[in-house]
Order: C-alpha cells, then sequence, then structure tokens
C-alpha cells in the first residue's frame, strides 16, 4: 500500500537527511526509472489528471504549467526549483530541503525529462545553510548513481543540476524576479508575456516550480493520478504540509490530507492556544494572505475553500493572532516587510507601501489622524493586481485590507484613544 | 587585485552558466566570505574579470541584502523582525542583544566583535524568535539563551 504521507514518511525521526541508499531502500528513484520508460506526453497527462496544484502560494496546476514549453521549443531549457522561502511565517519547504533532498531531486529530474529541460537549478535562499550544505551533498550521491548527468540511467536523456545560492531579498521568490536574479541581475520582475515557458531564464523556456510542487511529482508518478487525488478530502488533490506559528501550543509542521480543516489544523495538530491566550483571527498561509477569523474556523485548508471565505491558502503555514498581541502593530510589522521588500520598480509598491507603512507606525505611537483608515483602504484598492508587475503589492494589500474589516474597532480606538491599548 | 583562491573559485563557476555576467554575485559572495565584505577595489577587479562596469555591479551588490559593501564584525548577527518571531517577543529579544552589545541595529561593537542587522523571516517560525549568527541558527531565544550563545562567538 502506497504511502498517505508520501513527503514526510521516509524521513529519519532524528532530523538527519535521507540519504542515497536509505531513500532507494524506501523505493527512491524507481518513480524516475519508471518516468523514463514513459514519453514526456504521458508524464504531463499524469500530473495533470492528479490535480497537483503548485505548492509556492499561487496554486497554479502543474501538469498545465509543463504543458505550456512548446513542442518545438528552442533548447536549452531550464528548470527551477523556487526553493526561496522567503514568505513570513513559512517554514515548510525547509523541512523538505533539509531531511529529503532527494525527493527533491528526483521531483526534479522527472519534471526535467517531461519538459525537455537541459539545465535545471535549486534556487536556495542563502540563510538555508543547512539546507544548502545536504542539497550538495545529495546531488554529489545523484550524479555519482546515474540519476543526474548525461544519459540518465542510460534512457539518452540528461539534464545537469546545479544549486544556486541567494544572496537576499524576497523578490527572489517572485518568479521572473528570480530569473534576473539567476542572470546576476537585480531582481526586479519581468513584463509579462512572453512567459516562463516561452522566454525565460537567459531568454529560454523555462519552468519554474515550487520545492514541495516537485516533491509530489515521484509519487505521483509512482501510485498514480488517482490514488493522488484520493489522498485529498477535496478537489485538490495531495496532501498538503501544513503549519502554524504563533501562541499556539505545538507550532510546527504536519503533512495532512489536503482540505484538512483550520479548526482541525488549530485545535488537534497545533494543540489550541497557549494557556492565556484567546484566538482572534489568523493569516491562513503566509503574511500575504488575508486575515480569516472564528467564523471561518471550519473552513477547509484548500486553494478553493480558503479563496471562498475570502482568503488565499498560500503557502498553507498558518500565523495566529492572539487576544494578548495588537492587531495594528502586527499589520505595521507586516506592511514594513512588503515596503523593505519593494524592488523599487512600481509606483504603487514603491510609493505606496512605504506611505501605509508611516500610516500604521504613527497609529501605533498614538499619532494615528481621523480619516487614516479610509486613506488606508484606498491605498490597498491602488495594490490591486494590474496595477504592478508582480503580486508583491496586492499581497501586501491582503492582510491590510482584511485587518481594516476584521479590527475595525482596534484601528478605531488607536485613533481615539491616541494610544496602542496593547502597550 | 582577486587573490588566486578567490580567483580560482569564481572561474570554477563560470561553467555553471551560459555567461560571465550570471556569476556575479556569487563572485561577490566568493569575495566576501574570505574578507568579510566587498571593498570598491575587489568590485573593480571583479569587473573586469566578468566584463561588467562598476556601476552595474554596485547595482546588483546594492540590491541583495547578505552582501556587504561596508565593513562588518568578525560576526554577524541577524535577528528576525517578520511577523512571527515579532509575535513572540523579538522587539524584546533585539532589545536585549542591542544593551548587551551597546549597540543599536545596523552598527558593530567597537571591538570589532559583532555587527547586528535585522533580517526578514528566517523560516523557523515554529521555533520563533529565532536569529543567525554567521551560518548557525538559533531558536526559541530568551535573554538567557542569548546570552549563553553570544559566548561561542569569540
Amino acid at each position: 500500500m502506497a504511502a498517505e504521507k508520501p513527503l514526510t514518511l521516509n524521513m529519519r525521526p532524528d532530523g538527519a537527511a535521507l540519504d542515497r541508499a536509505a531513500y532507494e531502500r524506501a523505493g527512491g528513484y524507481g518513480a524516475l526509472r519508471k518516468a523514463l520508460k514513459m514519453s514526456p506526453a504521458e508524464i504531463v497527462e499524469e500530473v495533470k489528471a492528479s490535480t497537483l496544484r503548485g505548492r509556492g502560494g499561487a496554486g497554479f496546476p502543474t501538469g498545465l504549467k509543463w504543458s505550456f514549453v512548446p513542442v518545438n521549443a528552442p533548447h536549452p531549457r531550464y528548470l527551477v526549483a523556487n526553493a526561496d522561502e522567503m514568505e513570513p511565517g513559512t517554514f515548510k519547504d525547509r523541512l523538505l530541503l533539509e531531511r529529503n533532498p532527494h525527493l527533491l531531486i528526483e521531483g526534479m529530474a522527472i519534471a526535467g525529462y517531461a519538459t525537455g529541460t537541459d539545465v535545471g537549478y535549486i534556487f536556495l535562499r542563502g540563510e538555508y545553510k543547512l539546507a544548502a550544505a545536504r542539497i550538495a551533498n545529495a546531488l554529489a550521491e545523484a550524479y555519482a548513481a546515474g540519476y543526474l548527468g548525461a544519459n540518465i540511467l542510460g534512457s539518452g536523456y540528461g539534464m545537469e543540476l546545479r544549486l544556486h545560492l541567494s544572496a537576499g531579498r524576497y523578490m527572489c521568490g517572485e518568479e521572473t524576479g528570480m530569473l534576473n536574479a539567476l542572470e546576476g541581475k537585480r531582481a526586479n520582475p519581468r513584463a509579462k508575456p512572453p512567459f516562463p515557458p516561452v522566454s525565460g531564464l537567459f531568454g529560454k523556456p523555462t519552468t519554474i516550480n515550487n520545492v514541495e510542487t516537485l516533491c509530489n511529482v515521484p509519487p505521483i508518478v509512482a501510485n498514480g493520478a488517482a490514488w493522488f487525488r484520493g489522498l485529498s478530502r477535496g478537489k485538490d488533490g495531495g496532501t498538503k504540509l501544513y503549519g502554524a506559528s504563533g501562541k499556539v501550543n505545538r507550532p510546527g509542521i504536519w503533512e495532512l490530507p489536503m482540505g484538512t480543516t483550520i479548526r482541525e489544523l488549530l485545535e488537534e495538530h497545533a494543540g489550541g492556544m497557549l494557556d492565556g491566550f484567546r484566538f482572534r483571527g489568523l493569516l491562513p498561509g503566509g503574511a500575504s494572505t488575508d486575515f480569516l477569523v472564528e467564523q471561518h474556523l471550519d473552513t477547509p485548508m484548500d486553494f478553493t475553500e480558503v479563496q471562498k471565505a475570502g482568503s488565499r491558502m498560500g503557502t498553507g503555514t498558518m500565523i495566529v493572532l492572539d487576544d494578548k498581541t495588537c492587531p495594528v502593530g502586527m499589520t505595521w510589522n507586516l506592511t514594513h516587510f512588503f515596503a523593505q521588500e519593494s524592488c523599487g520598480w512600481c509606483t504603487p509598491c514603491w510609493s505606496g507601501l512605504g506611505w501605509a507603512e508611516r500610516v500604521l507606525k504613527a497609529m501605533e505611537e498614538g499619532q494615528g489622524q481621523p480619516g487614516d483608515l479610509e486613506k488606508l483602504a484606498f491605498q490597498t484598492r491602488f495594490w490591486a493586481p494590474g496595477h504592478t508587475f508582480c503580486a508583491l503589492a496586492p499581497g501586501a494589500a491582503e492582510p491590510l485590507q482584511s485587518a481594516l474589516k476584521y479590527f475595525r474597532e482596534d484601528f478605531e480606538r488607536h485613533i481615539t484613544e491616541g494610544r496602542c491599548p496593547w502597550r | 587585485m582577486l587573490s588566486p583562491e578567490e580567483r580560482a573559485e569564481i572561474e570554477a563557476e563560470f561553467p555553471h552558466y551560459p555567461n560571465r555576467k550570471a556569476v556575479c554575485i556569487d563572485a561577490m559572495k566568493i569575495v566576501q566570505k574570505r574578507r568579510g565584505w566587498v571593498p570598491d577595489e575587489a568590485l573593480a577587479d571583479i569587473g573586469e574579470l566578468l566584463g561588467m562596469s562598476i556601476a552595474d555591479l554596485d547595482g546588483v551588490a546594492t540590491f541583495y541584502n547578505l552582501i556587504f559593501r561596508r565593513p562588518v564584525g568578525r560576526h554577524v548577527i541577524y535577528v528576525c523582525d517578520s511577523v512571527s518571531c515579532w509575535i513572540m517577543g523579538s522587539d524584546r529579544q533585539c532589545g536585549h542583544l542591542s544593551e548587551r552589545l551597546g549597540i543599536q541595529l545596523g552598527e558593530t561593537t567597537p571591538d570589532g566583535r559583532f555587527t547586528l542587522i535585522p533580517i526578514v523571516c528566517l523560516g523557523a517560525c515554529d521555533h520563533a524568535p529565532v536569529m543567525m549568527i554567521d551560518d548557525d541558527t538559533h531558536f526559541d531565544l530568551t535573554p538567557a539563551r542569548i546570552d549563553r550563545i553570544l559566548e561561542r562567538y569569540p
């Protein structure tokens, strides 16, 4: 029987990385052997049928993304694993990178074969030092066994795979910013179209997938699309690495069926709120998602259902707000992050985010003015999709616009009382 | 001048990318690994090796927060100021570090031992608040823990 926790089942309890021998004993690289006997188109169809959606936050269907590389597209073609986990409150890919690096490598080899890729890069954030060392080691092991390089396992297909360590900045996680960073440039976003599958890294066809997405590929190929869909409780197939941080009893990461409810995550897995703290709300999947509150706790955590509740599942790692933490202070912290990380390319972002941060800072320090809330609400509309090259400003709007909605009286108290009631 | 080791390490990156310019971030990190930061003269040397202007290189260098264009202490402390750590009291831990070291964020101790800078989410939110010192991440910070950790970095 296939594992119900395909991403984490074989991880070592002592926290060390699963080495190649142990990974192979657990069936590792069997999916690659199977894939190399299939046609690339068959693999793309299987991944489409699995309903796998991108785990980086946007939830784009993975098989569909792979099919965007034109059949007769020029070479070299590139595949990039987005391992630039910098969304605040997100710590799920680090688990996969540190504990199961061969799963990512096998997923990339299969994805590379399916898209006709010649060169792959693992774009890893520079601060993930332990992951970097373990991936470098796993790459050497994979090359030595013929899972990477020219003529993989005698199939005639070859792919080189390199580890690239980033030098910082949230913008590198935006896919076209990442391509610019790999080219040795500032990580500003690019105008789209052309989209990366047509013209990406160094102007060549490029596929970019999140780490968790790629790690789901070997189990899909090994066990089939129907099995993968069956792991989920809802429409979006598979399991999900969910997480929680904040004032909960057991902050952590858990691999669970896609569609597990927020309440189950919060109460059963995170163990509920710490003694003396009450739940007020949460960001379901990182800093750039709208707040959800008490009335949303029975929402299943998947792309479709969280969107219906007015937010996004994002990365699936929840940040919990408690009653002893100031919602205005939290929103200021989030807006500070986005303002600082803006690359300066688009006016609504570089101008608007910094301005909103100053308004929130003043409010938190007791200098809020009547009309501030309306001005902030106007700004969030100004940052909407379509006004900027990338999703940074639209992402910044999500926590702010929802905080203004759900914690309005707390914002108003800051202004009318001329102080932060939590200080 | 780039040292022979720096030059060799930079050149070893060339085959991994289709052009030399793509190596520039790696090149600056290689220099920084050995010298602690990227001085002007190194920027000029890298530019010559990769066929880039100093202005182009400095434009790239100043975009990335892990590339230093000013000298730093023997150890760099990166204290997370993002949301999960903030909820768990990172302001207090940062205040303790500041008081203990006698410097503000962005400054270096007079003895050149520590530089203290803020950093975005380090992806260890289940162990917030966290900080990095050089290549090591330290979890579940309290003032007492911070004091013990600092002793390991002479």
